[in-house]
């Protein structure tokens, strides 16, 4: 039984000024599932990632062309409503970016301004959001400090927690944990793995290690084209494309 | 949902609207000085002198303003150049390996950048009078130096930052003393200084207060340092307060006179900065 | 040769050094200068004296500064509250909204309107700001204006400062890195949803900062306020009154100032509160804008 898969992507073809970034890109993301982008520096992975919530619109000489569809919807349909398909996917980007604001302030921001206002609701939700990516009890005493003071270990939780209080269904992390030390990258890693029961994720990253510890499945993009697809164990350990090959070697577990 | 686009929709005209009117402004301005001085321009304008008493003669043009202005401006800048070179050079390229120096060196010329220049005029007059010096063409030089050298300071600092640390390395890996590295540093930088010598001049020539007290005025072109010198921005005020109709005719002329020799020297020093910055990628 | 060469080195170091710190010590220079100047006339009134008295007769000896302090305040603030909202939403077009083309005509022409002589614009205000105010503004509020008012020497101030406040408004801007905003827009916001919570707040800081070096410039300003402003020594209560600010007041009476007693003292005394003020506001803004940049650099 194929499951319709969350995201589709369909000849997806990505230009910016006269460069060729993305070439007839199309492939599945599988729901409820962690995959992982790789392949060298500059090769399109994290305008890969940009297409699939749109946030590629705004760099300057960029034309799209293709479908990605979510939920079978195109969201590059002309009537499309990017806020509510930037809603669906939380971004967790290389480096933390908290808000010019209180901690409790960054998690509630989102939903703000999507409706709610009510405060007990609120800090129901920021609780809960806090809890699932483990900050609640370091920072439960604090929560109206500003969010610069944290660690960076702490800001990058936050932002996934200020990510995930949108209520999004797919999680996009662009090298979340390269700006990170061995400890806070272990807690990050440890939570795509318990939040994909709920969430379908999509990682880019250059730690071969981490994609195989995290994933299910691999993506190998190179020179702004899909190698090779499949999941994790096979595309590292048995790749069937020699330029997989050549990405992978001496890679060993 | 609609709320939100609504909101910010409105702030969207509300900044096309600013836009508009500050840009339009400019043209406003110009628009209006060209309309109103324009009746009144004549050759006479540039090339005479005013004839039969400023106030209240009916003859004449200002051309003991344009010169005037040009002497003041012209000397100040220069002035200004021999100081503002050494300066500019000291604090980049002397001065490397103390980081606290030249940041307070540089608040301190920040700071006189802001000073207006009615302190400098006031300045210039005490420098005056102590030396007995008399409302003249050097006062007026002097007090316009005090105001060109930080502007100078500045766009010159500007400029010298920009070269690579590289080429000064270069230059005295070969055995070159500071003031040789200085002069091929100084090479580079060609439009740059040119750029701020514009930048200068058009300040000078377009100010009021630093000239009011210190220069004096006169219905002729000065011939000597020490006679009183007549400059435009100063001539255009007395003449719109005069009480005859063709005087007054003939401050719309130079207000325009003015304008268009600043907007020229703005224009000039656009493009010669973008050239510059074009080399150097 | 050689000794000739490191010589002349030598020399011009020196030289150099002076220059240098010559031209720094300015500041100082003219502080001293100017308060020396003013001693006579704080021999024989205070400070408090000097600033609060509102009652100006230089004949009798009598120099109260408080018409002219308030006469550069109102005539400020009216340029602040005016050119403030305006170029805070024209440097928000230039950096979040505005395509290409249109940033590479307006960034031109803010520069161009920086060039403009103070005196033309006092022209301009009297050829266009002072009827204007006569004609259509003044009527609605008040019985008679001649249009000479702080009022007029506001507007034309405003349109001084614009491209100042443009300028360092947008710089702060830029300094804001892009992917803050990405975050923000990547949890659902619109454009303008970012811009109003998280750009302005960043910015806040350099707004600040942006104002207060405003305030200095347009405190200083002389020539363009003074065609248009009225100078009449009493302090302002609307805006339709005439006022008379500080560099106008030393600009209109140096004639005078060495005929009357003390007379140059006191407007050395004026040149010197405007330089003591602008000098304060000038440090607190570059501060405030150099630790914004070390902020950032990291």
């Amino acid at each position: 039984m194929t499951k319709t898969p969350h995201i589709s992507v369909q000849h997806l073809n990505v230009h910016i000024g006269d460069q060729h970034i993305l070439k007839d890109i199309s492939i599945n993301i599988r729901d409820k599932k962690v995959t992982s982008i790789i392949g060298p520096s500059g090769c399109g992975k994290t305008t890969l990632l940009k297409s699939f919530n749109r946030l590629l619109d705004n760099t300057p000489d960029v034309k799209i062309t293709g479908k990605v569809l979510v939920d079978g919807e195109d969201i590059y349909d002309p009537n499309a409503e990017v806020t509510h398909i930037r809603k669906k996917m939380g971004l967790l980007s290389q480096r933390p970016y908290p808000l010019p604001m209180s901690i409790y302030d960054n998690v509630a921001y989102g939903p703000r301004i999507h409706g709610l206002r009510k405060k007990p609701a609120l800090d129901e939700l920021v609780e809960e959001q806090l809890k699932a990516t483990g900050l609640w009890n370091e920072v439960k005493d604090r929560l109206n400090t500003s969010a610069s003071r944290l660690s960076i270990g702490q800001q990058q939780r936050l932002c996934l927690a200020r990510g995930l209080a949108v209520g999004p269904e797919i999680i996009l992390g662009d090298e979340s944990t390269s700006a990170l030390d061995p400890l806070s990258t272990s807690i990050i890693e440890d939570l795509f793995i318990s939040l994909k029961e709920k969430y379908s994720i999509v990682l880019v990253t250059h730690i071969l290690r981490q994609a195989r510890r995290v994933s299910d499945y691999i993506i190998f993009v190179y020179m702004g084209r899909i190698v090779e697809f499949g999941p994790t164990e096979e595309v590292l350990l048995n790749p069937k494309e020699e330029l997989t090959q050549e990405y992978v070697k001496g890679f060993i577990s | 949902m609609k709320r939100r686009k609504f909101e910010e929709l409105f702030f969207r005209v509300l900044m096309i609207l600013a836009t508009v009117i500050v840009a339009g402004s400019f043209f406003v301005i110009v628009g209006t000085i060209f309309i109103k001085g324009f009746r009144y321009m004549n050759l006479d304008m540039i090339t005479k002198t005013p004839g039969g008493g400023f106030y209240i003669g009916k003859e004449g043009g200002v051309l003991n303003a344009i010169v005037g202005s040009a002497y003041v401006a012209g000397g100040a800048t220069l002035l200004g150049l021999l100081i503002s070179i050494p300066v500019a050079i000291f604090i980049n390229l002397y001065m490397n390996g103390k980081k606290l120096w030249p940041n307070v060196l540089r608040l301190c010329y920040d700071v006189l950048f802001g000073i207006p220049s009615i302190v400098y005029g006031a300045f210039g007059f005490l420098i005056m009078v102590y030396f007995g010096l008399r409302a003249s063409l050097l006062g007026g030089i002097i007090a316009v130096t005090l105001l060109v050298i930080p502007i100078m300071v500045r766009a010159l600092d500007e400029v010298i930052r920009t070269v690579p640390g590289e080429l000064r390395d270069a230059a005295l890996s070969l055995g070159a003393t500071r003031w040789e590295m200085a002069k091929v540093v100084l090479r580079q930088i060609r439009p740059g200084i040119l750029t701020a010598i514009l930048l200068s001049f058009g300040r000078a020539i377009g100010d009021v207060a630093s000239v009011l007290f210190t220069a004096g005025f006169s219905d002729n072109v000065p011939t000597s340092l020490h006679q009183p010198a007549a400059t435009l921005p100063l001539a255009i005020f007395f003449q719109l307060g005069s009480a005859v109709d063709e005087v007054q005719g003939r401050g719309y002329a130079s207000a325009l006179i003015l304008t268009i020799i600043v907007l020229i020297i703005t224009i000039l020093s656009g493009i010669l900065s973008k050239k510059f910055s074009k080399y150097k990628v | 040769m050689q000794k000739f060469r490191l010589l002349k080195d030598k020399i011009l170091y020196k030289l150099m050094l002076v220059f240098t710190l010559a031209s720094a010590s300015l500041i100082l220079v003219i502080g001293i200068g100017l308060y020396q100047r003013s001693i006579p006339l704080l021999q024989s009134s205070s400070w408090t004296q000097l600033l609060t008295s509102d009652t100006w007769k230089p004949l009798k000896g009598l120099f109260g500064f408080y018409p002219f302090i308030m006469g550069t305040l109102w005539v400020t603030g009216i340029a602040i509250v005016i050119a403030l909202p305006l170029c805070l939403l024209v440097a928000l077009y230039l950096t979040e909204y505005a395509p290409a083309r249109i940033r590479n005509i307006l960034n031109p022409l803010v520069n161009l309107l920086s060039g403009i002589p103070p005196v033309i614009f006092g022209v301009w205000g009297v050829l266009f700001i002072i009827p204007f105010i006569q004609k259509f503004v003044a009527p609605h509020f008040v019985d008679y204006s001649t249009g000479y008012s702080v009022l007029a020497g506001g507007i034309v101030l405003a349109v001084m400062i614009f491209p100042l406040i443009v300028s360092i408004i947008t710089e702060v801007f830029r300094t804001i890195p892009q992917d803050l905003r990405d975050a923000s827009l990547s949890l659902g916001a619109t454009k303008w949803e970012t811009v109003k919570k998280v750009v302005l707040r960043k910015a806040f800081p350099g707004i600040i900062a942006a104002v207060v070096l405003a305030v200095s410039r347009a405190f200083g300003e002389t020539i363009a306020v003074l065609m248009v402003c009225g100078n009449n020594a009493v302090a302002p209560h609307s805006v339709f009154d005439p006022g008379y600010p500080l560099p106008a007041l030393i600009a209109n009476n140096y004639g005078e100032m060495m005929s009357i007693p003390r007379y140059d003292s006191a407007l050395m005394f004026a040149a010197l509160l405007l330089f003591l003020i602008i000098l304060l506001f000038n440090i607190i803004s570059r501060v405030i804008l150099s630790r914004l940049e070390s902020r950032l650099a990291v």
